[in-house]
């Protein structure tokens, strides 16, 4: 398992196209891809509804666990995606 | 052998295509469970989701642009594996595929909605999702204007000023409604966008989708399944009418010559090019309210001025120019000019002048600014106040303009107080305008936004006729202008009627503009005259119109 801590840079937070992006992007995972705020209950990564339910704001911090093989490369991307201004 | 419904042709043409219905919503999916199996049940349900999510990448596709952003995001929601988990556990439970799929989505709906505002047109968005997913599986239409790869005609029971943001007018033949009146939204959608129209039609719920429909917006037959012959006839009649239309050109005047300058309806500089396309002599109406209704704060004095003179500017030396000040209130409230308090009636409140003898600062700011934009502009300005109902209304507007150095100050005929009155009014106006829009709602007490009350929202209900007469008849007496700027002037037969009273110019969308020129090309003033009192005398609506079409014989090549 791969974990990471991002910032989130996106100036609508995980929402709109970013939203989108980060989830398209987390189901290329071969197991499960979870993302969590902070320090809270970690939510699929490859749910839009369950991202937007998170309410990740511009400045949040996020914890993203992905699993199974090439969990690096996903999750470099899904820090790219959220780290983007 | 085809049925022909009949209701009122609110906008001239012939559509012929097949039936589409717009639903407004979808019903709720059923509470009983599915039958017992729930393996099937749950395949159904994720049958719908995928076909949803492939049908929404698609069209997002074909739209590109933002558009293709918020329909992949919404292929995204319909997609969703943890919704998907959701509906196949509650299906599972016993649910039915319908009402799993709307149960689960509530869920999300209430997390979203409990963002906060940031997110409520996400929640649309997924409520649209749960719409088209619940409506594939109840076997109904899904809500909002029907997509369709091939033209159409659109059957409503009414239509809404939101809907033109998602109608596209190149895959809409015609409309037919249930519901509205020649004042609805329906017909001033229609008559905007240059589709046939009819209103009023009690038996549009029953036509099916699908069935070809021939449409008669001058008529107002509806022909389903006619024999294809008749509809191709009928089809080249049409475009012939319309050939003529486009062949009118010049200044309106009546077929003796008498001039009848026509106008547009304008709601800021945007419009002024159609305008102008289509021949208008000058602006009748400037809806200057349309300038700043998504705005929180009042408009610059130069912004103002910007938007006035580049209608000032639009038409040739001594073009006519009429600028109606804010009318906010009731329909059209404006965030700067809050209404005092909760108002049970709005329709009935403090809106137009009204408003302003509370604002009277926003007036003189107004007429100041319009002051500055007229000055050395080829155009000729005149300014009117909307919602005058007495004497003392006119003699305090004339007042406001004068004092911003304005001379021709007119009102609006909206009030049946003030219209019953004119010939006082007369004294401060420089012209009169009459609203008829406004001036049928109140005459029959009937709200324009009340889509049951179609058969009052119509500018021919004799009480309505009688008033226009009466406000022309006082005009005249006194020596002043009396224009028509609602719906009633874009209606060809009504307008060649209105210049038989004495009306003596005519405003209305552009769009409307070639086809009434044709019509008074048609006729003489003495035909508008006999058409005018033949109309006066009807007992009603329909009569009032067959007695204006056997008034004037030059219309019915026109088709109408």
């Amino acid at each position: 398992m791969a974990e990471r801590r991002v910032k989130v840079e996106s100036e609508v937070g995980l929402h709109a196209r970013p939203a989108a992006l980060f989830v398209e992007a987390a189901a290329k995972a071969a197991g499960e891809a979870t993302v969590a705020k902070g320090d809270g209950a970690p939510v699929s990564a490859k749910s839009i509804l369950a991202v937007m339910g998170l309410d990740v704001r511009n400045g949040d911090e996020i914890v993203v666990r992905v699993e199974g093989d090439g969990a690096e490369e996903v999750l470099d991307r899904l820090a790219e995606i959220a780290g983007a201004g | 052998m085809a049925d022909t419904l009949k209701g009122v042709g609110v906008s001239p043409g012939v559509g012929y295509g097949p039936a589409l219905r717009l639903a407004r919503s979808v019903p709720e999916p059923p509470e009983a469970g599915h039958s017992g199996d729930a393996e099937a049940e749950a395949a159904r349900a994720a049958e719908a989701m995928e076909l949803t999510a492939r049908e929404l990448t698609e069209r997002g596709a074909r739209a590109g642009g933002q558009a293709q952003e918020v329909l992949s995001a919404q292929a995204l929601m319909a997609n969703d594996p943890s919704l998907a988990d959701d509906v196949a556990r509650r299906v599972r439970e016993g649910a039915d595929a319908a009402r799993a799929v709307s149960d689960a989505m509530a869920v999300y709906r209430e997390m979203l909605a409990s963002a906060g505002e940031y997110m409520a047109a996400r929640v649309t968005d997924l409520d649209d999702v749960r719409d088209r997913i619940v409506a594939r599986l109840l076997g109904v239409p899904v809500p909002g204007i029907p997509e369709s790869e091939t033209p159409f005609v659109l059957v409503a029971r009414d239509l809404a000023p939101a809907d033109t943001a998602t109608l596209d007018p190149a895959k809409v033949l015609a409309f037919v409604t249930r519901e509205g009146g020649p004042t609805s939204h329906s017909a001033i959608l229609a008559r905007s966008l240059g589709l046939p129209a009819v209103v009023a039609g009690p038996g549009a719920d029953e036509i099916a989708d699908g069935a070809m429909l021939l449409v008669d917006g001058s008529s107002g037959e509806v022909a389903a399944d006619p024999d294809p012959a008749e509809a191709d006839r009928a089809l080249a009649r049409d475009a012939a009418r319309r050939a003529a239309a486009e062949q009118s050109s010049g200044p309106g005047r009546t077929a003796d010559g008498h001039p009848v300058p026509l106008l547009a309806n304008i709601g800021g500089p945007k419009d002024l090019p159609a305008a102008v396309d289509n021949g208008a002599e000058g602006v009748g109406l400037y809806r200057t309210e349309f300038l700043f209704l998504d705005r929180g704060d009042a408009p610059s004095h130069e912004e103002q001025v910007a938007a006035y003179r580049a209608a000032l500017e639009a038409f040739g030396p001594g073009a006519k120019v009429v600028v109606r000040t804010l009318d906010a209130g009731a329909d059209k409230p404006l965030a700067f000019l809050p209404p005092p308090g909760e108002e049970p009636n709005p329709a009935l409140g403090e809106r137009g002048l009204r408003m302003m003898h509370r604002h009277p600062e926003m007036l003189s700011s107004q007429l100041a600014a319009l002051a500055e934009a007229a000055r050395g502009a080829p155009a000729e300005l005149s300014v009117m106040a909307p919602m005058v109902t007495d004497a003392e209304d006119a003699e305090w507007f004339a007042a406001r303009a004068a004092e911003a150095g304005i001379e021709r100050a007119g009102i609006m005929i909206e009030v049946p107080a003030a219209a019953l009155r004119a010939r006082h009014l007369a004294r401060d106006a420089a012209f009169f305008s009459i609203g008829t829009n406004d001036l049928t709602q109140y005459t029959c007490a009937a709200d324009r936004e009340v889509g049951g009350l179609g058969r009052f929202q119509d500018s021919w209900q004799p009480g309505v006729l009688e008033l226009v007469a009466t406000t022309a008849r006082a005009a005249e007496a006194a020596g002043r202008p009396c224009g028509v700027c609602g719906e009633a002037a874009a209606d060809p037969l009504l307008a060649c009627v209105l210049v038989g009273m004495g009306v003596t110019t005519l405003s209305m969308g552009a769009t409307a503009l070639p086809m009434v020129r044709a019509a008074l090309a048609r006729a003489t003033r003495e035909q508008c005259r006999g058409a005018a009192e033949a109309a006066l005398e009807a007992r009603g609506p329909a009569e009032a119109r067959a007695a204006a079409r056997t008034a004037l014989p030059g219309l019915a090549e026109l088709g109408l």
